[in-house]
């Protein structure tokens, strides 16, 4: 890992060091300051608040539609003052509604929560800050980045509130479902509000995107060689790069639809005959959406996971007071990941008609992606093996985190096995599947960040113990909700249903369980204000951090309290080390962090460290 | 007064919780815990991993028999067993992972919490262990795709040449059905033809080969003859899903699509094997398709084959429950109409104007099916 030659490092040019001068001569108003800002680590937490209310919209859509499966003979005649004429005249929920729900919730969790959410907040705030640079490479490009996602994130929300409710085609928005008004009200203005809405979160994806491979490439601080980069970097870097190379697929595939919609186009339709009139479409392939929206929807998978598995990484080493184990196959399997992530999109399509030879060659693609991700979950668990171990609830959260990417992740096998999928494609076997492995997993790992972070945030500590009442009853409460899911899916019960007494097969056999999920998803939801909480008295009334509450080796802890933008008042620290030299034999404290000179650790130093002091050069032998 | 009840009940209770927490601030900022590298929690946490794993894994173990009980009688169709078998092998498989990796998940934490005497020890890789570790998935692996790979070339190949064959449409929010009838050809269609009246299909009735097809109320097919689902859709996407089978495939606008199978038993079969004399078998939707696509339930019959037989000669075409159609079928075509005779004196009068717009009234009086 950190076989290079000192020598060289000195001559690494560093020139990202002279302009932190000007920052500090002027105030910047208000407004320049918290609003429209372009210092990183403001921006950061402009998309963590606004990626938080948005998982609260979220949440709440879910308990909307968890309450009609759980609870179906309810009268709901209470939720009138919200939903006003979604509640029907018997007092249940209108089933056009329930499918919005769904919809909405799919969007706003895959997009505004754990997209910008997650990869927006923690891209933002830690890049710069554990690279060693002053701010992002655009500071502009940045602040407009945030403020395309608030725009966006303006427009969805408003759709919410129209007469014809928001687009409720599914998240995936296959057309010719979501292209026609007269098969959905949802597909009216709703949808072209979300269309609208989801191309601005793409600009605003793509400007950050481009900000953070570019900061990550040409602004490392003097010795943050690739190979001692943090995993988080890594892993933020990797998605950053999935994002732009997939987002404008969904632009190009949202653009055609649009022109569907709007211009009397038919790229997506053909042959329709709907409210009693043959339509002029034809030629057009519903199943060119799919392609299309794929392309960015499995990549999407990995924009939503990497970074939280990135985070967990950090987390899980500093808090073990351990290496992260196999520092180079993380980074492999996550390239791995990176780039299979790109040709496995059609095992979403096994059964829509897709040429069979196509699903096997998709099959095979899909299942060479799981050994990576299992290559990931053993290092976890080995880095866990005769550690030190430190529950911080980020500690607890990680290795929650590792417990449902693995139970969500191995039914991925399943499904990913196009012979198998014929019957579980579509069922609540899938709904449980990226429940664990995308949805809590990310979750999970946003959680983390989030607890592991907020000292430097806002310079203040979350409450330890509330944070684990928070972390045990999130994590009983997802195997709680998610896992009986497998159940109901292996009995065939289909996704996206208002009621399922229509049929024998599914009708009452499940209401107990259903009951159940819905239960324990109330709790759940219920449990997140603990977070809530914590999280606004903390930045209020919280204790005071220490400068480096978690004896980290990690450059941010090197940065004031309270950092200004620039970030380190004097020089910017340069680095000497990875950032996994935890426990490291003969060393006095059991950190060493990444800015502590070689020579300052003569004790410590292995044998190529020892030798690499000396000015002897070493090839890597392995 | 009951909901202002409720409110101020909650209210109070939230005031509790949080005096509570900040009695705990007061009590650890008192004890100096905040002070020490752990306190107590550190412990209560480690012993909660292990008794989480086995609250977990007990009652997954203890529910397991109660929804087996639940879960889809055995395949109905053959390919089914086939994949079912797959299914359950590869579910021991990755619950075997899945408990192995949990094991040291949750027994790590509790064995290595922090010991300010101890050293963590400093381990950041061993080549021969990931090695291992890469190659047994990948074995793993590799042996349940090629399975599955087989299985799915098999199930997707192209049905045989004798296989029972019907169309079946998708449409907000339900089902229809097709047959060939006598000549074994299901009609051409054009979706311009689709009309508000009876012609739901869009048949074009330029095609002689629809003349005798008829649209059944629930579908048949026989037992243990290969069946071929020839599927389309009139508006927007739909999923013909027929659990009891294991099969499930689109129905997609202006591109059809197809499945084979070999029903394995009789619906009279299934009541036996499912001890439930009410037993049916039912076609859901799995795509979302709009408001009633939770409701798109349809039956199935699985019949014996002589049984089926019998049912299919005795279905009245479509153009025999039509009659208005006839006008639309060009002249020289009407001679295929099977049964059409201009023997009986039909009770129904009426002008047919034909595609050339010559009157054909000595015809049209006495049109008339024989069924």
């Amino acid at each position: 890992m950190s076989v290079v030659d000192l020598n060289k490092e000195t001559a690494v040019g560093h020139d990202s060091h002279g302009h932190h001068d000007e920052h500090e001569h002027h105030e910047l108003n208000f407004i320049r300051k918290y609003i429209f800002s372009e210092d990183h680590k403001v921006i950061g937490k402009q998309f963590l608040i606004t990626g938080l209310l948005w998982a609260v919209i979220g949440g709440a859509l879910s308990m909307i539609f968890r309450l009609q499966l759980g609870l179906p003979e309810a009268s709901l005649g209470w939720l009138k003052p919200i939903l006003g004429h979604w509640i029907t005249s018997d007092n249940k929920l209108d089933p056009e509604f329930y499918l919005a729900a769904v919809t909405m919730h799919g969007t706003i969790m895959v997009f505004f929560v754990l997209t910008a959410g997650l990869s927006g907040t923690f891209s933002n705030f830690l890049i710069p800050l554990q690279i060693g640079a002053r701010d992002m490479a655009s500071g502009f490009m940045n602040m407009l980045s945030y403020w395309f996602f608030f725009v966006s994130s303006v427009i969805m929300f408003f759709s919410l509130f129209i007469e014809t409710g928001p687009a409720g085609g599914g998240w995936v928005i296959y057309p010719p479902l979501s292209a026609l008004p007269q098969a959905i009200p949802g597909s009216g203005l709703g949808m072209t509000l979300w269309l609208v809405s989801m191309a601005l979160f793409i600009i605003s994806s793509l400007l950050g995107g481009i900000n953070y491979i570019t900061t990550v490439i040409n602004l490392r601080t003097k010795g943050m060689t690739f190979d001692r980069l943090p995993l988080t970097i890594w892993a933020f870097f990797l998605t950053a790069i999935i994002g732009v190379l997939s987002f404008p697929v969904l632009f190009a595939a949202a653009l055609l639809l649009i022109f569907d919609r709007s211009f009397g186009t038919s790229f997506y339709l053909s042959d329709i005959y709907i409210g009693g009139q043959a339509l002029d479409h034809v030629g057009g392939s519903p199943i060119l959406f799919q392609h299309l929206f794929w392309f960015l929807g499995h990549p999407e998978v990995y924009i939503v996971l990497l970074p939280a598995l990135g985070i967990t990484s950090e987390i899980i080493s500093t808090n073990s007071r351990k290496p992260i184990f196999g520092y180079k196959a993380m980074i492999g399997s996550m390239i791995g990941i990176t780039f299979l992530s790109f040709i496995v999109w059609a095992h979403h399509m096994f059964v829509t008609g897709m040429n069979p030879f196509l699903g096997s060659i998709f099959m095979f693609l899909t299942l060479i992606i799981a050994v990576p991700s299992a290559v990931k979950a053993f290092n976890y668990i080995t880095t866990l093996w005769k550690g030190n171990i430190i529950f911080t609830p980020a500690m607890l959260f990680s290795i929650g985190l590792v417990s449902v990417f693995i139970t969500g992740g191995v039914t991925g096998i399943i499904l990913g096995n196009a012979a198998l999928d014929i019957q579980l494609h579509d069922t609540y076997f899938v709904v449980a599947h990226f429940h664990l492995v995308m949805g809590s997993a990310s979750f999970f790992g946003f959680m983390a960040g989030v607890y592991h972070w907020f000292p430097k945030m806002f310079g203040k500590m979350l409450d330890e113990k509330l944070g684990y009442i928070h972390f045990w009853l999130t994590f009983a409460g997802v195997y709680l909700v998610f896992f009986p899911m497998h159940y109901q899916g292996i009995t065939g019960f289909p996704r996206r249903y208002y009621s399922y007494t229509a049929y024998e097969m599914f009708g009452g056999a499940y209401q107990d369980l259903a009951f159940f999920i819905s239960i324990a998803a109330f709790i759940t939801f219920a449990g997140q204000f603990i977070f809530g909480f914590n999280f606004f008295y903390s930045i209020f009334k919280g204790r005071p951090a220490t400068l480096n509450p978690w004896n980290s080796n990690t450059l941010e802890w090197t940065t004031p309290i309270h950092p200004e933008h620039g970030n380190w008042p004097g020089e910017i620290p340069t680095v000497y080390r990875w950032a996994y030299d935890y426990s490291k034999p003969g060393a006095e404290e059991d950190f060493i962090p990444q800015h502590i000179p070689l020579t300052e650790t003569l004790s410590s130093n292995l044998p190529h460290e020892t030798d690499a002091l000396n000015g002897i050069k070493i090839t890597p032998t392995h | 007064m009951n909901s202002f009840l409720i409110i101020i009940g909650v209210l109070l209770v939230l005031v509790t919780l949080y005096y509570l927490f900040r009695v705990q601030i007061l009590a650890s900022v008192l004890k100096g815990s905040y002070k020490k590298r752990v306190g107590v929690s550190n412990k209560v946490n480690a012993i909660l991993f292990p008794i989480f794993f086995i609250v977990m894994f007990g009652s997954v173990f203890l529910i397991n028999g109660t929804m087996s009980k639940r879960y889809l009688p055995e395949s109905a169709s053959e390919h089914g067993v086939i994949t079912d078998n797959l299914f359950w092998i590869t579910m021991a498989v990755i619950s075997l992972v899945v408990v192995i990796t949990h094991i040291l998940l949750f027994y790590f934490p509790f064995k290595y919490q922090y010991d300010e005497n101890r050293r963590a020890a400093f381990y950041p890789e061993d080549h021969k262990l990931e090695y291992i570790w890469t190659i047994i998935p990948a074995i793993v692996l590799s042996v349940l795709v090629f399975f599955g790979w087989r299985t799915w070339s098999d199930i997707t190949a192209k049905a045989p040449e004798n296989a029972v064959s019907l169309e079946i449409m998708g449409k907000q929010f339900a089902w229809q059905v097709r047959y060939p009838g006598a000549d074994g050809i299901i009609g051409k269609y054009n979706f311009r033809k689709i009309d508000n009246k009876s012609n739901e299909f869009g048949m074009d009735l330029a095609d002689k080969a629809n003349f005798d097809d008829f649209v059944p109320r629930e579908i048949h097919i026989p037992k243990g003859r290969p069946v071929v689902f020839k599927i389309r859709a009139k508006d927007v996407l739909h999923s013909v899903f027929l659990p009891h089978f294991r099969q499930k495939m689109d129905a997609v606008p202006g591109m059809p699509t197809t499945f084979w199978f070999v029903p394995k038993y009789t619906t009279s079969e299934m009541k036996e094997i499912t001890g439930n004399p009410e037993f049916k078998y039912e076609l859901a939707c799995t795509e979302i398709c709009g408001r009633g696509h939770f409701a798109m339930r349809y039956i199935l019959v699985v019949d014996e084959p002589e049984d089926f037989e019998k049912w299919q000669k005795e279905q009245q075409s479509w153009l025999s429950l039509n009659m208005d159609y006839v006008d639309q079928i060009p002249t020289d075509l009407r001679k295929f109409i099977p049964n059409y005779s201009t023997e009986k004196i039909d009770t129904k009068v009426e002008t047919v104007v034909d595609t050339t717009g010559s009157k054909v009234d000595s015809l049209s009086n006495k049109i008339s099916f024989n069924n």
